[in-house]
Formats: C-alpha cells, sequence, structure tokens
C-alpha cells in the first residue's frame, strides 16, 4: 500500500501503517544526527526545551552536502540510523513519531516504537540527490557549528519513503528478506 | 627524469574529488545496470530502479550521487623517474581542500577521534604512496563514505580454517551488515599479509573494476561463488528484500606467515567510487 502523509501525524494517522508499505511524506521534517542527537538530550537533563517541537514530528537521520548558490539544498540521502539508537526512545516517549533513516534499530528502539504508535521509514540510503529532490525548503534552526549535522526544519513534498518498523511490531528488514528467500521455495 | 610541480598535483587531485563524487566509474554502473534487469523480485527492481535514477539525477544536476562524500582516499602510484617539485602531501591536502571546497561536498573529516572537531574542508586525505618503475604519476582519489565502512571486519583466521572458514567469515560480515551499508554493495576483501597489510589488501581491492576478476583462476572462482552465496542470503536492495545484496566483490592476496590466516572485509555500498588520472 501507498499512504500520504502531512506533518505533524497522529497516532491514528499511522495505525493502518504496514512494514513493506510506502510513504509519500509532506511538510515539515527536521534533520538531526549524532551530534544534534546528543545536545538535545542533554537539553532533556537540564530541563530546557528542545529547538524543535517533538509532538506529531518527523525527524530525519541526515548531513546533506552543501547547496550550489541558487539551490535549495544539496544531495541529501539518510545516514545510518543505529547511531541513534541511544537517543530515540526518550524522544518517541516525548512525542516523535516519525524517524527517517536507513539500517536496523535495535530492540529498546522498536519497542518504543510500538509503545507510541510510532514509525520508522527507510529513505532510500546512497540516493542523495533523489531525496533531495522533494526537499522544498530548508532553514538552519541551530547548532550551525555542528556543520552539515546542523538541525534544519526542511519543508518536503512527497518525500518517498519505506516503512520499516510498524506500530504492530513488524520489521521489513526481517520480513522482507524472508519473503524472499520463501519464495526461492 | 620527469618533474611534476605541486601545483599540479593539487588541480588533479582537486578536479577528482569533484569527478568521483558526481559520476560512477562505469564498472560500477553497469553492474548496477544488469542487476536492476536482472532482478526478480518486484520490491527490489523497483528500488534498483530508483537509485538508477538517483545517478543520472546527479549528473544532471551536478549534485554528489550521496551526501555521504567520504573521506578522501588519495592512492599514488609514483614513477621513481619522478621529481615532484613542493610538498608532495601537503599537494594532496590541498587538492582535497579545493576539491571538496568548490564541488560542494560535504565536510566529513573530524581532527581527532575522540574530540571530533571538524576540519572544515575534509582534510586531510588518506594517501596511500606506492613507488613504481617508470616515470608516471598515477592518481586515483577514492572517497569512502562510512555507512559501509563502519561494517568492515577484520579476522585473524587459523590456517585449519582453510578456505571454508574464509568464506564463512565473508558471508557472515555481509549477513551481519545487514541494511546498513545500503546494499547492494561492494566488496574488497583481502586475504593473506599481515594485521595490517590485510586492511590494505581490502581496500586495495575496492579499486580493481567489478569486471577484472582475479587473474588467479583459483581466486577468480572463490569470487565468483561468494558473490552467489551472498546474493542468496535475500538481504537485497537497502534491505528489503531481494537477490541483489552484493554488486561484485574482488580479492586481494599477499603471503602470510605459516601460523596466520588474515581477512580483511572493507565494505562497500553501491556508490563505490573511484577516478583515475595519470600525470
Amino acid at each position: 500500500m501507498q499512504y500520504k502523509l502531512t506533518t505533524p501525524v497522529t497516532r491514528a494517522d499511522l495505525e493502518p501503517l504496514q512494514a513493506g508499505d510506502t510513504v509519500l511524506l509532506s511538510g515539515t521534517v527536521y534533520t538531526a544526527r549524532d551530534a544534534a542527537h546528543q545536545r538535545m538530550c542533554a537539553l532533556l537533563d537540564e530541563g530546557k526545551p528542545l529547538p524543535i517541537p517533538l509532538e506529531g514530528a518527523a525527524v530525519y537521520y541526515v548531513g546533506p552536502t552543501p547547496e550550489r548558490p541558487g539551490e535549495i539544498i544539496g544531495s541529501a540521502g539518510p545516514t545510518t540510523s543505529g547511531r541513534m539508537d541511544a537517543y530515540s526512545p526518550r524522544l518517541l516517549d516525548l512525542g516523535l513519531k516519525l524517524m527517517i533513516g536507513k539500517g536496523k534499530r535495535n530492540q529498546a528502539v522498536k519497542d518504543a516504537v510500538v509503545r507510541n504508535g510510532a514509525v520508522y521509514l527507510a529513505a532510500l540510503g546512497g540516493a542523495g540527490a533523489l531525496m533531495a529532490a522533494s526537499v522544498k525548503e530548508l532553514e538552519v534552526l541551530c547548532w550551525e557549528d555542528l556543520g552539515c549535522e546542523a538541525v534544519r526544519r526542511l519543508e518536503v513534498e512527497n518525500f518517498p519513503l519505506t516503512v520499516i518498523l510498524d506500530a504492530h511490531g513488524g520489521d521489513l528488514y526481517e520480513s522482507g528478506p524472508a519473503a524472499y528467500r520463501n519464495s526461492l521455495g | 627524469m620527469k618533474t611534476i610541480s605541486a601545483a599540479d598535483l593539487t588541480r588533479t587531485v582537486a578536479r577528482l574529488c569533484i569527478q568521483a563524487n558526481r559520476r560512477l566509474p562505469p564498472d560500477v554502473a553497469a553492474a548496477l545496470d544488469r542487476a536492476r534487469g536482472e532482478e526478480p523480485w518486484p520490491l527490489a527492481k523497483s528500488t534498483l530502479d530508483l537509485l538508477w535514477d538517483n545517478l543520472e539525477l546527479a549528473d544532471a544536476r551536478q549534485l554528489p550521487i550521496c551526501q555521504d562524500t567520504g573521506m578522501a582516499c588519495v592512492f599514488v602510484e609514483l614513477g621513481q623517474e619522478v621529481h615532484i617539485e613542493g610538498n608532495f602531501e601537503q599537494a594532496i591536502h590541498e587538492g582535497v581542500r579545493q576539491g571538496y571546497g568548490e564541488g560542494y561536498l560535504r565536510k566529513s573529516i573530524v581532527a581527532d577521534p575522540l574530540r571530533r572537531v571538524n576540519t572544515g574542508d575534509n582534510t586531510p586525505a588518506a594517501i596511500t604512496l606506492r613507488l613504481v618503475p617508470g616515470e608516471d604519476c598515477r592518481i586515483t582519489v577514492a572517497p569512502k563514505g562510512f555507512g559501509s565502512e563502519n561494517m568492515s571486519r577484520l579476522g585473524m583466521l587459523k590456517p585449519a580454517d582453510g578456505v571454508e572458514g574464509v568464506k564463512a567469515f565473508i558471508v557472515e560480515t555481509v549477513r551481519l551488515a545487514g541494511s546498513n551499508p545500503c546494499p547492494p554493495t561492494v566488496l574488497g576483501i583481502g586475504i593473506g599479509g599481515s594485521f595490517d597489510k590485510v586492511a590494505a589488501l581490502a581496500k586495495h581491492a575496492l579499486l580493481r573494476p567489478l569486471d577484472e576478476p582475479n587473474p588467479d583462476p583459483f581466486y577468480a572462482q572463490l569470487e565468483q561463488e561468494l558473490l552467489e552465496e551472498i546474493n542468496s542470503l535475500g538481504i537485497g536492495p537497502q534491505g528489503f528484500g531481494g537477490r541483489t545484496t552484493c554488486l561484485g566483490l574482488s580479492i586481494e592476496t599477499a603471503p602470510t606467515h605459516v601460523a596466520g590466516l588474515p581477512v580483511a572485509v572493507n565494505v562497500s555500498c553501491h556508490v563505490t567510487r573511484r577516478a583515475t588520472a595519470v600525470l
């Protein structure tokens, strides 16, 4: 199935999604990678507000290449999500609903996805030019000192994604290869 | 005796950094094109088609194929009859600095592995220098992304593990990597040598075009068997499931010690980049 979603999303919006479905996502997406996640969790430890609103939000694990003059963004494919596993459950429990990246997540993240009715989506790894084509607006929100890891606000239109972890415990990284192997008989 | 100026070296490295990041080597592109023609699993085929679209888009819009424009691995085969006028290493670092700046490539290098401050210009390059006979200077820039680099493994096996042990280690590396290295992957494999040598062999293997099997029929056969075994794992493009888990692999070997059987797998992705020039 293909779904069209616009951020912010609710638990009810994500309920029908199954691992293997595709999503065309529109609306606001925030970028954050390792260093930004570390800083966000440090802010939470100090009881300070975060630079982005988490409720129903989408976070994209990406460090784009610098934009050429006149362009909105450079190349912008996903980075490996597993490096954010240490931070994600906390953010999911605070309302984060969509995580966008690539690669396996640990059990704590899977549990937090189910607990919060959230979804983990894959963007196409290594397809930075293609992913960038859906980005219509970019604003650096904070932590410019982090360079490509600074937190950015992106406005995306029909951003092409695949559901990896759904809210019901489904995992495409397990079910997809298994289905292919079964087809071989 | 031929003289090459540091400035020529710098401009060449800068140009190669940009070229490598925007256009795949013909053999890697051909392997991706062939894979999408042969892939039987629908989701896998459509995923490979999108990766192909990405290549065309990057070329048309002069964008890097992947946002991880990598650590600049620079391989130089320097003829013994060549005199470099100026500082050789500084000239290469300067080439990386200029190429990553002018090409709007991402700066992904931190100056220290634990204190992690970005150098801001993607330097230093990772330089591998080999002295060869003659008066050519052959430079290859192979930008290496770390999504795949992080999935690489090295094992000091026992001689008794033999070829089956080596195969099992390599296949296990791919299985453990799963979806992380952006499959379909390209694998550089080193067998033999010492602890440091085997890793260098694996990295060097990634420079060999995918349509050139190992010249030793024994290892060419092993490359073929490994590719078939890996492509029966079912991981598929992006880990979504399917046949195409690996586009191709190269094995490089070296003599080793009677007591050892080192194996290294340098994992690379469908954006395995390299560009070469001869001065």
